[in-house]
């Protein structure tokens, strides 16, 4: 009994604790304030202004998937339609010269969101688990086919752009420069991210865990699961609605692809790679996947299907994604014994990584062949210039994959016994619960 | 309208089956292993562009068998090295690895075979007309084709009814667990139904693939509606799926062939919205909003009856 009182009222958090906290979101705005300054490039202002609308976009994503346990395959309506109804309503503003400031549109975007998400989620949230992700697709799918056939509203195959620098002016701020567009951007992102952290602090966001965690005992507790999924629906909703919004002013047009099963992807891979056990996983899977959309598609022709390997690699190795690998490894540093696993690390790092690139060259060569058998054989992947059709090659690439996977094999096993006797290290020293 | 009655009666059967042949395996791997699987369509894929494949070199009549035991070998491998490895991590995690293989196969098809439609030929010896019904030719190959889903339709029903195999498969259906207990060896049971299910997809998509577009994008435009069907028919009832898939079949077929719009049928807009997106619902015609029908169907069948048509259990 005194256990569960005892948590019940938490003492209050020490100062130092507090400043920690506090710290941690001054620190991050005032990054966010100097970036461009470090990088003001084009190039890389347009890049951060993506990474900040897909940290929200997936943010709102793992209110369902990681605190509520719903697997959403049609979050992108929302994303969407939001960013269609932000696209008329510069529109509207720019020709009836309403008082309406720019940085206060992304809210249209995101009140679209959560009205949809009120109309489609009822339904939808009546189950969860695969029923779910099965009906999510369903009304994506819907949407998305409906948005082709309302062409007046959704522009068809085209879409509809409008012109943001047309919105009423505040300060003179014309929203012109990609510059203006990263604060908004990054203003935004703050925003969001710390409305959202704050609702996974809320008891709403605690029985949304409970939900998630066991629906039958929060029965039992009087609550109604079904409108406790309902209402994390709609708060995605609502974010989801803000990202498309930042979206639609970043590229000033909304097509149906923002709508569509590859939109509902993405943000899907972005979170589950980050790690959705995490507040932080959704966040860094926005800039992992932003940069390796990036980055790959310039280094090689099927970037996508590695793209594809890396999210079933995280799947099928890795369900914690990249925060959870990290954060494994959090109670081995604080008992200090970390060290017995590093050489392990060390040791199966040099195996693994012939292997990866035995299969890298193997897809590149077997891609040369299926796609451009008649060209010139010598190819560039990953920066690197190669000749396809050299047999010495094929035969390397062999054997790095599979003599790589049989030497790597073994070096796993280490990695096993070495995080084994670390742990158990950890526990004699109770970091470990 | 007699004509069209009867064409698209034969047609939405055809599609019906078709989609049944997908569905079934869908379903009883649902059943079973508790995961529907995502990549099933990409199966489907698989099925056609391997019978497009095997036909170039070897002719049709082997592509129709080879076609399938490939797709189905691979989907046997894909259960015992990959879901199986996933399994502990939840149903969630299972779903995913699903989906990324959906994925993945659908870039390696485009990789093979690119992303235009490939000339996948109706064989030259069922290439005539089987009948003439109010001056309008019936292929002979959509005969072929119904016979051959009407055949596995019936084979599947006999194995699932008749044999042990189909005894442990369908108590696996309402008591997985139980089965487990009794002693059956559960993995191998998962393993031969998943490359069953697959191969049952490539079959589909094998006797598809002439008829309908031979296409890497063929996965990602049935699967959204293979999970219409699976969860409008019940999440694991093999009869619900059968009567889901004829129902959406005919539902699509007819929406197709019907031109009725609201503007023929009270007259059309008065010009002053003609400019509005109400005369997007205005003019549209019923076979243009035949791909949403599905979905809005699903959408009825949820607030209706949220378990499905035949369903029984609450998942």
């Amino acid at each position: 009994m005194t256990e569960t009182t005892s948590s019940v009222a938490p003492p209050a958090p020490a100062a130092a604790e507090k400043l920690k906290f506090y710290g941690l979101w001054i620190g991050a705005a005032v990054v966010l304030l100097l970036l461009p300054k470090l990088f003001s490039s084009g190039g890389s202002l347009t890049t951060f202004s993506l990474i900040g609308i897909s940290i929200i976009f997936s943010l709102s994503y793992n209110i369902l998937l990681g605190q509520t346990g719903m697997l959403s395959f049609g979050h992108a309506v929302y994303y969407g339609l939001g960013g269609f109804l932000v696209i008329h309503a510069i529109n509207i503003i720019g020709a009836n010269k309403l008082p309406i400031p720019l940085p206060l549109v992304p809210l249209i975007g995101g009140l679209t969101g959560l009205f949809f998400a009120m109309l489609l989620g009822w339904v939808s949230t009546q189950r969860s688990g695969t029923a779910f992700a099965m009906i999510s697709l369903g009304v994506a799918e819907l949407v998305a086919s409906s948005a082709l056939i309302l062409r007046t509203f959704f522009g068809g195959e085209a879409g509809i752009s409008a012109n943001r620098t047309k919105v009423f002016r505040l300060f003179e701020w014309s929203f012109g420069p990609q510059i203006q567009i990263y604060y908004l951007v990054a203003g935004w992102t703050l925003l969001a991210v710390i409305a959202m952290y704050a609702l996974t602090r809320t008891p709403l966001g605690r029985m949304c865990n409970a939900v998630r965690d066991n629906p039958e005992r929060v029965q039992f507790v009087g609550y109604d699961p079904h409108v406790v999924r309902y209402i994390a629906f709609c708060f995605a909703g609502f974010f989801a609605g803000i990202a498309g919004a930042l979206a639609a002013i970043n590229f000033e047009i909304a097509n149906s692809a923002y709508l569509g099963a590859v939109q509902s992807g993405s943000v899907l891979f972005a979170t589950y790679i980050g790690g959705v056990g995490f507040f932080i996983g959704p966040i860094v899977g926005a800039i992992f996947v932003t940069f390796l959309s990036l980055g790959l598609s310039d280094l090689t022709q099927v970037w996508q299907l590695y793209f594809g390997l890396i999210f079933i690699a995280v799947v099928v190795f890795a369900p914690g994604g990249i925060t959870g690998l990290l954060m494994m490894h959090r109670p081995l540093l604080k008992a200090g014994t970390f060290g017995r696993v590093l050489p392990s690390y060390l040791i199966a790092f040099v195996p693994t990584l012939a292997m990866l690139i035995g299969l890298i060259l193997a897809t590149e060569i077997i891609v040369f062949h299926a796609v451009h058998s008649g060209d010139d054989s010598n190819i560039k992947a990953f920066g690197v210039p190669f000749d396809a059709a050299n047999r010495y090659l094929w035969a390397m690439s062999a054997i790095l994959l599979i003599g790589g996977y049989f030497v790597a094999r073994r070096t796993w096993t280490m990695v096993g016994h070495a995080w084994d006797e670390a742990t158990s290290g950890a526990r004699e020293k109770g970091a470990v619960a | 309208m007699l004509e069209l009655i009867v064409m698209s009666t034969l047609n939405g059967v055809l599609y019906g089956m078709l989609l049944f042949l997908m569905a079934s395996g869908l379903t009883v791997i649902f059943s079973m292993l508790g995961v529907l699987n995502f990549a099933h369509a990409s199966f489907y894929m698989l099925g056609a562009f391997f019978g497009f494949q095997i036909s170039r070199w070897f002719g049709f009549w082997p592509a129709l068998v080879i076609a399938p035991l490939l797709a189905g070998a691979i989907g046997a491998a894909v259960e015992r090295y990959g879901l199986r490895r996933v399994h502990k991590n939840g149903h969630v995690a299972e779903l995913l690895f699903t989906f990324g293989l959906a994925f993945a196969i659908e870039e390696v098809v485009q990789i093979i075979w690119g992303k235009s439609p490939v000339d996948f030929r109706i064989p030259p010896v069922l290439d005539f007309p089987a009948f003439t019904i109010f001056s309008t030719n019936y292929p002979a190959y959509k005969m072929f084709m119904l016979l051959v889903s009407i055949v596995i339709f019936a084979a599947l029903l006999i194995t699932l009814k008749k044999t042990r195999i189909g005894l442990i498969v369908q108590a696996a259906l309402t008591h997985p667990h139980m089965v487990g207990h009794l002693g059956h060896n559960v993995g191998r049971i998962f393993m031969l139904v998943f490359g069953v299910g697959t191969a049952l997809a490539a079959v589909a998509g094998v006797i598809a693939g002439p008829a309908l577009v031979t296409q890497a994008n063929m996965a990602g435009l049935l699967g959204p509606i293979l999970f219409v069907v699976v969860v409008v028919g019940g999440l694991g009832s093999l009869p619900g799926a059968f009567v889901a898939s004829l129902l959406i079949g005919l539902v699509q077929t007819f929406a197709v062939s019907m031109n009725g719009s609201l503007s023929g049928a009270f007259g059309p807009l008065s010009p002053d919205y003609a400019a509005t997106w109400l005369a997007d619902i205005w003019n549209v015609t019923i076979a243009q909003i035949a791909p949403i029908m599905p979905y809005v169907l699903l959408v009825l069948i949820l607030i209706f009856r949220p378990m499905g048509l035949l369903g029984t259990r609450e998942t």
